[in-house]
Protein backbone atom coordinates (compact mmCIF):
# COMPACT_ATOMS: atom_id res chain seq x y z
CA UNK A 1 0.00 0.00 0.00
CA UNK A 2 1.50 3.41 -1.27
CA UNK A 3 1.10 6.13 1.96
CA UNK A 4 -0.86 8.87 1.70
CA UNK A 5 1.19 12.17 2.21
CA UNK A 6 1.79 15.69 0.62
CA UNK A 7 4.09 14.34 -0.99
CA UNK A 8 1.90 11.47 -2.98
CA UNK A 9 -0.60 14.44 -3.96
CA UNK A 10 2.73 16.39 -5.31
CA UNK A 11 4.31 13.48 -7.18
CA UNK A 12 0.40 12.64 -8.51
CA UNK A 13 -0.26 16.10 -9.58
CA UNK A 14 2.77 16.21 -11.94
CA UNK A 15 1.66 12.60 -13.41
CA UNK A 16 -2.32 13.13 -14.24
CA UNK A 17 -3.09 11.30 -10.96
CA UNK A 18 -2.68 8.24 -12.89
CA UNK A 19 -0.62 6.38 -9.55
CA UNK A 20 -3.28 6.31 -6.86
CA UNK A 21 -4.09 2.89 -5.97
CA UNK A 22 -7.35 1.33 -5.06
CA UNK A 23 -8.18 1.73 -1.09
CA UNK A 24 -8.79 -2.09 -0.69
CA UNK A 25 -8.47 -4.96 -2.85
CA UNK A 26 -11.68 -6.44 -4.12
CA UNK A 27 -11.17 -10.05 -2.53
CA UNK A 28 -13.08 -13.16 -3.47
CA UNK A 29 -12.98 -16.20 -0.94
CA UNK A 30 -10.79 -18.11 -0.04
CA UNK A 31 -11.16 -22.12 1.71
CA UNK A 32 -10.47 -20.92 5.46
CA UNK A 33 -9.61 -18.30 7.84
CA UNK A 34 -8.51 -18.24 10.75
CA UNK A 35 -11.02 -15.49 11.24
CA UNK A 36 -14.08 -14.59 9.70
CA UNK A 37 -15.82 -11.36 10.83
CA UNK A 38 -19.57 -11.10 9.59
CA UNK A 39 -20.53 -7.23 8.78
CA UNK A 40 -18.12 -5.03 6.93
CA UNK A 41 -19.44 -1.61 9.03
CA UNK A 42 -17.42 0.11 11.12
CA UNK A 43 -17.13 -2.12 14.17
CA UNK A 44 -16.58 -5.15 11.71
CA UNK A 45 -13.92 -3.42 10.50
CA UNK A 46 -12.28 -2.19 13.54
CA UNK A 47 -12.48 -5.27 15.02
CA UNK A 48 -10.69 -7.03 12.46
CA UNK A 49 -8.36 -4.01 12.55
CA UNK A 50 -6.90 -4.39 15.87
CA UNK A 51 -6.54 -8.64 15.34
CA UNK A 52 -3.71 -7.69 13.26
CA UNK A 53 -2.90 -4.83 14.63
CA UNK A 54 -2.75 -5.75 18.45
CA UNK A 55 -2.63 -9.39 17.77
CA UNK A 56 -0.81 -10.54 14.58
CA UNK A 57 -3.63 -12.16 13.29
CA UNK A 58 -4.06 -11.11 9.76
CA UNK A 59 -5.28 -14.45 8.42
CA UNK A 60 -9.12 -12.88 8.76
CA UNK A 61 -12.09 -12.53 5.86
CA UNK A 62 -14.56 -9.68 6.47
CA UNK A 63 -18.01 -10.53 5.01
CA UNK A 64 -20.32 -8.27 4.21
CA UNK A 65 -24.00 -8.54 2.21
CA UNK A 66 -23.88 -5.03 1.07
CA UNK A 67 -21.42 -2.95 0.55
CA UNK A 68 -18.74 -1.53 3.11
CA UNK A 69 -20.05 0.77 5.72
CA UNK A 70 -23.09 1.26 3.62
CA UNK A 71 -25.48 0.00 7.23
CA UNK A 72 -25.55 2.21 10.42
CA UNK A 73 -22.27 3.70 9.30
CA UNK A 74 -23.19 5.24 7.09
CA UNK A 75 -26.48 6.44 8.03
CA UNK A 76 -25.54 8.00 12.15
CA UNK A 77 -25.07 11.56 13.09
CA UNK A 78 -21.41 11.42 13.56
CA UNK A 79 -21.46 12.59 17.02
CA UNK A 80 -18.44 11.55 19.55
CA UNK A 81 -18.31 11.60 22.66
CA UNK A 82 -17.73 9.65 26.39
CA UNK A 83 -19.43 11.30 28.64
CA UNK A 84 -21.17 8.41 30.51
CA UNK A 85 -21.90 7.46 34.15
CA UNK A 86 -21.92 3.68 34.46
CA UNK A 87 -17.93 3.14 34.89
CA UNK A 88 -17.77 0.37 32.42
CA UNK A 89 -19.61 2.66 29.50
CA UNK A 90 -16.99 5.71 30.42
CA UNK A 91 -14.10 3.29 30.06
CA UNK A 92 -15.15 2.01 26.60
CA UNK A 93 -16.14 5.36 24.79
CA UNK A 94 -13.01 7.19 26.61
CA UNK A 95 -10.73 4.67 25.12
CA UNK A 96 -12.96 5.01 21.57
CA UNK A 97 -12.84 9.21 21.98
CA UNK A 98 -9.00 8.41 22.66
CA UNK A 99 -7.96 6.28 19.29
CA UNK A 100 -10.08 8.70 17.59
CA UNK A 101 -7.75 11.69 18.29
CA UNK A 102 -4.96 9.70 16.61
CA UNK A 103 -7.06 7.64 14.08
CA UNK A 104 -6.29 9.82 10.95
CA UNK A 105 -2.57 9.24 11.33
CA UNK A 106 -2.56 5.44 12.75
CA UNK A 107 -4.68 4.22 9.57
CA UNK A 108 -2.98 6.76 7.25
CA UNK A 109 -6.05 7.79 6.02
CA UNK A 110 -7.94 11.39 7.17
CA UNK A 111 -10.70 10.34 9.30
CA UNK A 112 -11.21 14.00 10.15
CA UNK A 113 -12.07 14.27 13.61
CA UNK A 114 -13.31 17.48 14.75
CA UNK A 115 -12.75 17.65 18.60
CA UNK A 116 -15.40 20.66 18.52
CA UNK A 117 -16.66 20.23 21.88
CA UNK A 118 -20.31 18.88 23.00
CA UNK A 119 -22.71 19.82 24.73
CA UNK A 120 -25.97 18.22 26.54
CA UNK A 121 -28.45 20.71 27.63
CA UNK A 122 -29.90 20.87 30.93
CA UNK A 123 -33.67 21.73 30.79
CA UNK A 124 -35.11 20.77 33.53
CA UNK A 125 -34.02 20.54 37.03
CA UNK A 126 -34.02 16.67 37.66
CA UNK A 127 -31.65 17.11 34.17
CA UNK A 128 -29.39 19.24 35.70
CA UNK A 129 -28.82 17.19 38.59
CA UNK A 130 -28.17 14.17 36.90
CA UNK A 131 -25.70 16.32 34.49
CA UNK A 132 -24.03 17.41 38.11
CA UNK A 133 -23.85 13.76 39.29
CA UNK A 134 -22.13 12.58 35.74
CA UNK A 135 -19.79 15.48 35.64
CA UNK A 136 -18.43 13.93 39.43
CA UNK A 137 -18.49 10.43 37.60
CA UNK A 138 -16.51 11.42 34.59
CA UNK A 139 -13.74 12.73 37.32
CA UNK A 140 -13.75 9.89 38.90
CA UNK A 141 -13.48 8.00 35.59
CA UNK A 142 -10.59 9.99 34.23
CA UNK A 143 -13.17 11.48 31.40
CA UNK A 144 -12.82 15.05 31.18
CA UNK A 145 -15.81 17.19 31.23
CA UNK A 146 -17.60 20.21 32.89
CA UNK A 147 -20.86 21.39 34.10
CA UNK A 148 -21.59 25.25 32.61
CA UNK A 149 -23.95 27.67 32.76
CA UNK A 150 -26.27 29.10 30.20
CA UNK A 151 -24.53 32.45 30.03
CA UNK A 152 -21.18 30.66 28.83
CA UNK A 153 -24.14 27.85 27.04
CA UNK A 154 -24.94 30.89 24.90
CA UNK A 155 -20.92 32.11 24.30
CA UNK A 156 -20.81 28.74 23.05
CA UNK A 157 -23.40 28.95 20.80
CA UNK A 158 -24.73 32.04 19.67
CA UNK A 159 -27.49 30.54 17.73
CA UNK A 160 -29.13 29.03 20.66
CA UNK A 161 -32.43 30.43 22.65
CA UNK A 162 -31.67 29.96 26.24
CA UNK A 163 -34.56 31.65 27.97
CA UNK A 164 -37.51 29.32 25.65
CA UNK A 165 -40.91 29.14 27.05
CA UNK A 166 -41.10 25.97 27.57
CA UNK A 167 -37.74 24.46 28.42
CA UNK A 168 -35.47 27.47 29.77
CA UNK A 169 -31.62 26.43 29.34
CA UNK A 170 -30.63 25.85 32.87
CA UNK A 171 -26.51 24.55 32.64
CA UNK A 172 -24.80 22.09 29.63
CA UNK A 173 -22.68 19.26 29.95
CA UNK A 174 -20.20 19.47 28.28
CA UNK A 175 -17.19 17.81 27.01
CA UNK A 176 -14.78 20.21 24.89
CA UNK A 177 -12.75 17.22 23.32
CA UNK A 178 -16.04 15.53 22.06
CA UNK A 179 -16.89 16.34 18.29
CA UNK A 180 -17.62 14.69 15.34
CA UNK A 181 -15.66 12.69 12.32
CA UNK A 182 -16.18 11.52 8.86
CA UNK A 183 -18.47 8.64 9.47
CA UNK A 184 -17.46 7.28 5.56
CA UNK A 185 -13.99 7.92 6.24
CA UNK A 186 -13.73 5.63 9.18
CA UNK A 187 -15.08 2.47 7.78
CA UNK A 188 -12.46 3.25 4.62
CA UNK A 189 -9.60 3.74 6.75
CA UNK A 190 -10.03 0.84 8.15
CA UNK A 191 -10.95 -1.12 5.44
CA UNK A 192 -7.73 0.03 3.55
CA UNK A 193 -5.38 -0.81 6.67
CA UNK A 194 -6.79 -3.96 7.30
CA UNK A 195 -6.56 -4.70 3.26
CA UNK A 196 -3.35 -3.77 3.43
CA UNK A 197 -2.20 -6.51 6.33
CA UNK A 198 -3.55 -9.17 3.74
CA UNK A 199 -7.55 -9.50 5.45
CA UNK A 200 -10.32 -10.20 2.29
CA UNK A 201 -12.60 -7.59 2.53
CA UNK A 202 -15.61 -9.68 0.61
CA UNK A 203 -18.61 -7.72 -0.52
CA UNK A 204 -21.90 -8.58 -1.48
CA UNK A 205 -21.69 -11.82 -0.07
CA UNK A 206 -24.33 -12.98 2.50
CA UNK A 207 -24.17 -15.32 5.67
CA UNK A 208 -26.82 -18.04 5.12
CA UNK A 209 -26.11 -20.02 7.97
CA UNK A 210 -23.59 -20.91 10.19
CA UNK A 211 -22.03 -24.76 10.86
CA UNK A 212 -20.65 -26.25 13.87
CA UNK A 213 -19.13 -29.64 14.74
CA UNK A 214 -19.44 -30.88 18.45
CA UNK A 215 -20.55 -27.35 19.82
CA UNK A 216 -17.49 -25.14 17.87
CA UNK A 217 -17.89 -23.33 14.87
CA UNK A 218 -16.45 -24.24 12.08
CA UNK A 219 -17.22 -22.27 9.63
CA UNK A 220 -20.55 -20.04 7.52
CA UNK A 221 -22.56 -20.95 4.86
CA UNK A 222 -22.49 -17.76 2.29
CA UNK A 223 -24.01 -16.98 -1.26
CA UNK A 224 -20.70 -17.79 -2.77
CA UNK A 225 -20.49 -20.89 -0.97
CA UNK A 226 -19.08 -22.71 2.22
CA UNK A 227 -15.86 -20.51 4.07
CA UNK A 228 -14.50 -22.39 7.11
CA UNK A 229 -13.24 -20.27 10.01
CA UNK A 230 -11.82 -20.83 13.37
CA UNK A 231 -13.06 -17.97 15.02
CA UNK A 232 -16.24 -15.73 14.16
CA UNK A 233 -17.25 -12.33 15.18
CA UNK A 234 -21.07 -11.55 14.79
CA UNK A 235 -20.79 -7.94 14.49
CA UNK A 236 -23.86 -7.20 12.18
CA UNK A 237 -26.19 -4.69 14.25
CA UNK A 238 -29.27 -4.19 13.26
CA UNK A 239 -29.55 -8.21 12.52
CA UNK A 240 -27.55 -9.67 14.97
CA UNK A 241 -30.92 -11.52 16.06
CA UNK A 242 -30.88 -13.20 12.66
CA UNK A 243 -27.43 -14.39 12.50
CA UNK A 244 -27.39 -15.13 16.01
CA UNK A 245 -30.31 -17.51 15.34
CA UNK A 246 -28.06 -19.18 12.38
CA UNK A 247 -25.69 -19.81 15.07
CA UNK A 248 -28.32 -21.77 17.49
CA UNK A 249 -28.60 -18.58 20.23
CA UNK A 250 -31.27 -15.87 21.02
CA UNK A 251 -30.49 -12.66 21.93
CA UNK A 252 -31.65 -9.67 24.85
CA UNK A 253 -32.15 -7.45 21.63
CA UNK A 254 -34.75 -6.22 19.68
CA UNK A 255 -34.35 -3.98 16.26
CA UNK A 256 -35.79 -0.46 15.80
CA UNK A 257 -35.46 2.16 13.55
CA UNK A 258 -33.28 5.59 14.17
CA UNK A 259 -33.81 8.26 11.64
CA UNK A 260 -31.40 11.45 10.70
CA UNK A 261 -31.93 14.35 8.86
CA UNK A 262 -29.58 17.53 7.28
CA UNK A 263 -30.51 20.81 6.14
CA UNK A 264 -29.73 22.74 2.48
CA UNK A 265 -26.22 24.15 3.61
CA UNK A 266 -25.72 27.32 5.14
CA UNK A 267 -22.97 29.28 6.70
CA UNK A 268 -20.91 28.02 9.43
CA UNK A 269 -23.13 29.34 12.49
CA UNK A 270 -22.61 26.61 15.08
CA UNK A 271 -18.91 24.62 15.79
CA UNK A 272 -20.07 22.37 18.47
CA UNK A 273 -22.47 19.51 18.89
CA UNK A 274 -25.92 20.39 20.80
CA UNK A 275 -27.94 17.86 22.75
CA UNK A 276 -31.48 18.95 23.98
CA UNK A 277 -32.23 15.89 25.64
CA UNK A 278 -35.47 16.36 27.27
CA UNK A 279 -37.05 17.99 24.09
CA UNK A 280 -35.23 14.83 22.44
CA UNK A 281 -33.29 16.30 19.35
CA UNK A 282 -29.47 17.27 18.52
CA UNK A 283 -27.57 19.03 16.02
CA UNK A 284 -24.72 19.81 14.53
CA UNK A 285 -22.70 21.68 11.67
CA UNK A 286 -21.34 19.28 9.02
CA UNK A 287 -18.14 20.81 7.42
CA UNK A 288 -20.31 21.46 3.85
CA UNK A 289 -22.58 23.62 6.06
CA UNK A 290 -25.61 21.23 6.39
CA UNK A 291 -27.34 21.46 9.80
CA UNK A 292 -26.90 17.32 10.52
CA UNK A 293 -30.57 16.66 13.03
CA UNK A 294 -31.13 13.62 14.93
CA UNK A 295 -34.13 12.54 17.00
CA UNK A 296 -35.64 9.41 18.71
CA UNK A 297 -36.61 5.79 18.12
CA UNK A 298 -39.44 4.16 17.09
CA UNK A 299 -40.99 2.86 19.17
CA UNK A 300 -41.86 -0.64 17.42
CA UNK A 301 -39.58 -3.64 15.16
CA UNK A 302 -38.72 -2.35 12.26
CA UNK A 303 -36.25 -3.60 9.68
CA UNK A 304 -37.14 -1.57 6.59
CA UNK A 305 -34.57 1.32 7.17
CA UNK A 306 -37.52 4.43 7.15
CA UNK A 307 -38.59 5.77 9.99
CA UNK A 308 -42.38 6.91 11.48
CA UNK A 309 -43.03 10.20 10.07
CA UNK A 310 -43.84 11.84 13.17
CA UNK A 311 -40.63 11.73 14.80
CA UNK A 312 -39.25 14.29 12.02
CA UNK A 313 -41.97 16.72 13.00
CA UNK A 314 -41.19 16.13 16.47
CA UNK A 315 -37.63 16.60 16.37
CA UNK A 316 -37.84 19.79 14.59
CA UNK A 317 -40.19 21.10 17.01
CA UNK A 318 -37.97 20.87 19.64
CA UNK A 319 -35.24 22.34 17.99
CA UNK A 320 -36.91 24.79 15.94
CA UNK A 321 -37.60 26.09 19.61
CA UNK A 322 -34.36 25.77 20.76
CA UNK A 323 -32.84 27.33 17.96
CA UNK A 324 -35.37 29.50 16.28
CA UNK A 325 -33.00 30.75 13.49
CA UNK A 326 -32.95 27.16 11.92
CA UNK A 327 -36.79 27.54 11.44
CA UNK A 328 -36.59 29.03 7.72
CA UNK A 329 -34.24 25.57 6.81
CA UNK A 330 -35.36 23.09 4.37
CA UNK A 331 -34.50 19.71 4.58
CA UNK A 332 -32.31 17.79 2.07
CA UNK A 333 -32.35 14.36 2.87
CA UNK A 334 -33.96 12.28 5.47
CA UNK A 335 -32.71 8.51 6.57
CA UNK A 336 -33.35 5.57 8.82
CA UNK A 337 -31.05 2.89 9.83
CA UNK A 338 -32.11 -0.36 12.09
CA UNK A 339 -30.51 -0.23 15.34
CA UNK A 340 -30.24 -2.96 17.41
CA UNK A 341 -31.32 -2.29 21.52
CA UNK A 342 -30.75 -4.30 24.70
CA UNK A 343 -32.99 -4.07 28.01
CA UNK A 344 -30.16 -2.09 29.54
CA UNK A 345 -29.36 -0.22 26.33
CA UNK A 346 -25.62 -0.91 26.52
CA UNK A 347 -23.55 -3.15 24.18
CA UNK A 348 -22.95 -7.01 24.25
CA UNK A 349 -19.38 -7.50 23.41
CA UNK A 350 -19.21 -11.46 24.29
CA UNK A 351 -18.29 -14.91 24.15
CA UNK A 352 -21.57 -16.63 23.18
CA UNK A 353 -22.97 -20.75 23.55
CA UNK A 354 -21.14 -21.53 20.68
CA UNK A 355 -17.28 -21.99 21.12
CA UNK A 356 -15.32 -20.00 18.79
CA UNK A 357 -18.08 -17.94 18.27
CA UNK A 358 -18.38 -13.90 19.46
CA UNK A 359 -20.68 -11.51 19.14
CA UNK A 360 -19.98 -7.33 19.04
CA UNK A 361 -23.83 -5.93 19.05
CA UNK A 362 -26.59 -3.82 21.10
CA UNK A 363 -25.08 -0.54 20.23
CA UNK A 364 -28.06 0.74 19.56
CA UNK A 365 -28.05 4.37 18.90
CA UNK A 366 -24.86 5.27 20.16
CA UNK A 367 -21.92 3.04 18.09
CA UNK A 368 -20.49 5.67 16.09
CA UNK A 369 -18.69 7.10 18.73
CA UNK A 370 -17.43 3.30 19.82
CA UNK A 371 -15.81 2.32 16.97
CA UNK A 372 -12.42 2.32 17.84
CA UNK A 373 -12.86 1.12 21.32
CA UNK A 374 -15.59 -1.86 19.90
CA UNK A 375 -12.86 -3.18 17.83
CA UNK A 376 -10.21 -2.88 20.06
CA UNK A 377 -12.32 -4.84 23.01
CA UNK A 378 -13.46 -7.13 20.02
CA UNK A 379 -10.44 -8.21 18.77
CA UNK A 380 -8.98 -8.41 21.90
CA UNK A 381 -11.63 -10.93 23.24
CA UNK A 382 -11.28 -12.93 20.31
CA UNK A 383 -7.66 -13.31 20.11
CA UNK A 384 -7.31 -14.27 23.77
CA UNK A 385 -10.83 -15.82 23.60
CA UNK A 386 -11.59 -14.11 27.16
CA UNK A 387 -12.61 -11.06 27.59
CA UNK A 388 -9.60 -7.89 28.47
CA UNK A 389 -11.33 -5.47 30.68
CA UNK A 390 -12.96 -3.01 28.12
CA UNK A 391 -15.48 -6.18 27.59
CA UNK A 392 -15.35 -8.08 30.68
CA UNK A 393 -18.89 -6.28 32.22
CA UNK A 394 -20.74 -6.63 28.61
CA UNK A 395 -21.39 -10.38 28.22
CA UNK A 396 -24.62 -11.08 27.21
CA UNK A 397 -25.38 -13.58 30.03
CA UNK A 398 -24.91 -10.17 32.40
CA UNK A 399 -29.22 -9.83 31.81
CA UNK A 400 -29.44 -13.43 33.53
CA UNK A 401 -27.25 -12.62 36.25
CA UNK A 402 -28.97 -9.11 36.99
CA UNK A 403 -25.44 -6.92 36.45
CA UNK A 404 -26.82 -4.48 33.96
CA UNK A 405 -24.95 -1.61 32.99
CA UNK A 406 -28.09 0.67 33.09
CA UNK A 407 -27.30 3.57 30.71
CA UNK A 408 -31.17 4.10 29.23
CA UNK A 409 -31.75 5.53 32.88
CA UNK A 410 -28.48 7.00 33.31
CA UNK A 411 -27.96 8.66 29.97
CA UNK A 412 -31.65 10.06 29.40
CA UNK A 413 -32.97 9.50 26.15
CA UNK A 414 -30.87 10.76 23.77
CA UNK A 415 -27.42 7.96 23.69
CA UNK B 1 -47.67 6.24 8.74
CA UNK B 2 -48.75 3.22 10.72
CA UNK B 3 -52.11 2.96 11.20
CA UNK B 4 -54.07 -0.23 13.37
CA UNK B 5 -57.40 -0.51 13.86
CA UNK B 6 -58.56 -0.67 17.49
CA UNK B 7 -60.37 -4.03 18.25
CA UNK B 8 -62.39 -2.50 21.17
CA UNK B 9 -63.71 0.73 19.90
CA UNK B 10 -63.36 0.29 16.14
CA UNK B 11 -61.04 2.92 15.52
CA UNK B 12 -59.12 3.41 12.73
CA UNK B 13 -55.78 4.60 14.83
CA UNK B 14 -53.15 6.26 13.69
CA UNK B 15 -49.60 5.57 15.21
CA UNK B 16 -49.28 8.95 17.20
CA UNK B 17 -52.61 8.05 18.75
CA UNK B 18 -51.18 4.42 19.86
CA UNK B 19 -48.11 3.45 22.65
CA UNK B 20 -46.14 0.39 21.35
CA UNK B 21 -45.86 -2.68 23.66
CA UNK B 22 -43.44 -4.92 21.80
CA UNK B 23 -43.90 -8.54 21.51
CA UNK B 24 -46.82 -10.31 22.20
CA UNK B 25 -47.80 -14.23 24.05
CA UNK B 26 -44.63 -13.66 26.33
CA UNK B 27 -45.38 -16.29 28.74
CA UNK B 28 -44.91 -15.09 32.34
CA UNK B 29 -42.32 -15.73 35.19
CA UNK B 30 -41.81 -15.08 38.56
CA UNK B 31 -41.42 -16.52 41.55
CA UNK B 32 -40.41 -20.13 41.65
CA UNK B 33 -39.20 -20.20 37.93
CA UNK B 34 -36.05 -20.68 37.39
CA UNK B 35 -32.88 -18.27 36.04
CA UNK B 36 -33.09 -19.43 32.62
CA UNK B 37 -37.08 -18.76 32.64
CA UNK B 38 -37.02 -15.69 34.18
CA UNK B 39 -34.00 -14.29 31.84
CA UNK B 40 -36.20 -15.62 28.96
CA UNK B 41 -39.14 -14.11 29.87
CA UNK B 42 -38.08 -10.67 30.89
CA UNK B 43 -35.27 -10.00 27.68
CA UNK B 44 -35.02 -12.73 25.09
CA UNK B 45 -37.22 -11.55 22.09
CA UNK B 46 -38.09 -12.93 18.66
CA UNK B 47 -37.23 -9.62 16.97
CA UNK B 48 -37.94 -11.36 13.72
CA UNK B 49 -37.25 -10.42 10.36
CA UNK B 50 -40.45 -10.65 9.29
CA UNK B 51 -44.16 -11.51 10.84
CA UNK B 52 -44.00 -10.12 14.48
CA UNK B 53 -47.03 -10.34 17.19
CA UNK B 54 -47.38 -7.06 19.03
CA UNK B 55 -48.67 -5.71 22.26
CA UNK B 56 -50.29 -1.49 21.71
CA UNK B 57 -52.49 0.61 23.93
CA UNK B 58 -54.89 3.26 22.25
CA UNK B 59 -53.21 5.61 24.65
CA UNK B 60 -55.20 8.54 23.27
CA UNK B 61 -58.73 6.71 22.57
CA UNK B 62 -59.98 3.84 24.66
CA UNK B 63 -56.98 3.40 26.58
CA UNK B 64 -57.24 -0.65 26.33
CA UNK B 65 -54.36 -3.14 24.94
CA UNK B 66 -54.35 -4.84 21.99
CA UNK B 67 -52.30 -7.42 19.87
CA UNK B 68 -51.62 -6.75 16.54
CA UNK B 69 -49.92 -8.46 13.99
CA UNK B 70 -47.60 -7.00 11.69
CA UNK B 71 -44.70 -7.95 8.99
CA UNK B 72 -41.11 -5.90 10.39
CA UNK B 73 -39.60 -6.26 7.03
CA UNK B 74 -42.68 -4.53 5.09
CA UNK B 75 -44.55 -2.78 7.98
CA UNK B 76 -47.16 -4.86 6.42
CA UNK B 77 -50.58 -5.16 8.95
CA UNK B 78 -52.09 -8.51 8.79
CA UNK B 79 -54.99 -7.64 11.43
CA UNK B 80 -55.30 -6.50 15.24
CA UNK B 81 -57.09 -8.54 18.11
CA UNK B 82 -58.11 -8.56 21.35
CA UNK B 83 -56.00 -8.98 23.88
CA UNK B 84 -57.14 -11.55 26.64
CA UNK B 85 -55.69 -14.37 24.79
CA UNK B 86 -52.67 -17.00 24.69
CA UNK B 87 -51.93 -17.35 21.10
CA UNK B 88 -53.35 -15.26 17.82
CA UNK B 89 -57.05 -16.41 16.85
CA UNK B 90 -57.29 -18.53 13.51
CA UNK B 91 -58.72 -15.71 11.44
CA UNK B 92 -55.25 -13.87 11.95
CA UNK B 93 -53.42 -16.76 11.30
CA UNK B 94 -55.38 -17.67 8.20
CA UNK B 95 -54.81 -13.47 6.71
CA UNK B 96 -50.89 -14.18 7.50
CA UNK B 97 -50.78 -17.33 5.80
CA UNK B 98 -52.78 -16.12 2.58
CA UNK B 99 -50.14 -13.43 2.66
CA UNK B 100 -46.95 -15.35 3.63
CA UNK B 101 -47.84 -18.77 2.43
CA UNK B 102 -44.21 -19.99 3.57
CA UNK B 103 -44.84 -18.86 7.28
CA UNK B 104 -44.86 -21.11 9.86
CA UNK B 105 -45.83 -19.98 13.39
CA UNK B 106 -42.56 -20.52 16.22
Amino acid sequence: MRRYSAFAIAREALRNHLGWEKAWRDAQPKKHYDVIIVGAGGHGLASAYYLGKNFGITNVAIIEKGWLGGGNTGRNTTIIRSNYLQDPSAAIYEKARSLYETLSQDLNYNVMFSPRGLLMLAQTHHEARGYLRTVHANMLQGVATEYITPERVKELVPIINIDGPRYPILGALYQARGGTARHDAVAWGYARACSAMGMDIIQQTEVKGVRSEAGRVTGVDTTKGFIGCGKLGIVVAGHSGQVADMAGFRLPVEAVALQALVSEPIKPCMDVVVMANTVHGYMSQSDKGEMVIGGGTDGFNNFTQRGSFHHIEETLRALVETFPMISRLKMLRQWGGIVDMTGDRSPIISKTPLAGCFINCGWGTGGFKAIPGSGWAMAELMAKGEPGPLAAEFDMWRFKEGRFIDESVAAGVAH
Amino acid sequence: MLTLECPYCGVTAEETELAPGYEAHLKRFGPGSTDEQFNDYMFARKNPKGVHFERWRHAYGCGKWFLAARCTATLEVFGTYPAQVGAPPEDIIAKIKARRPEWVME
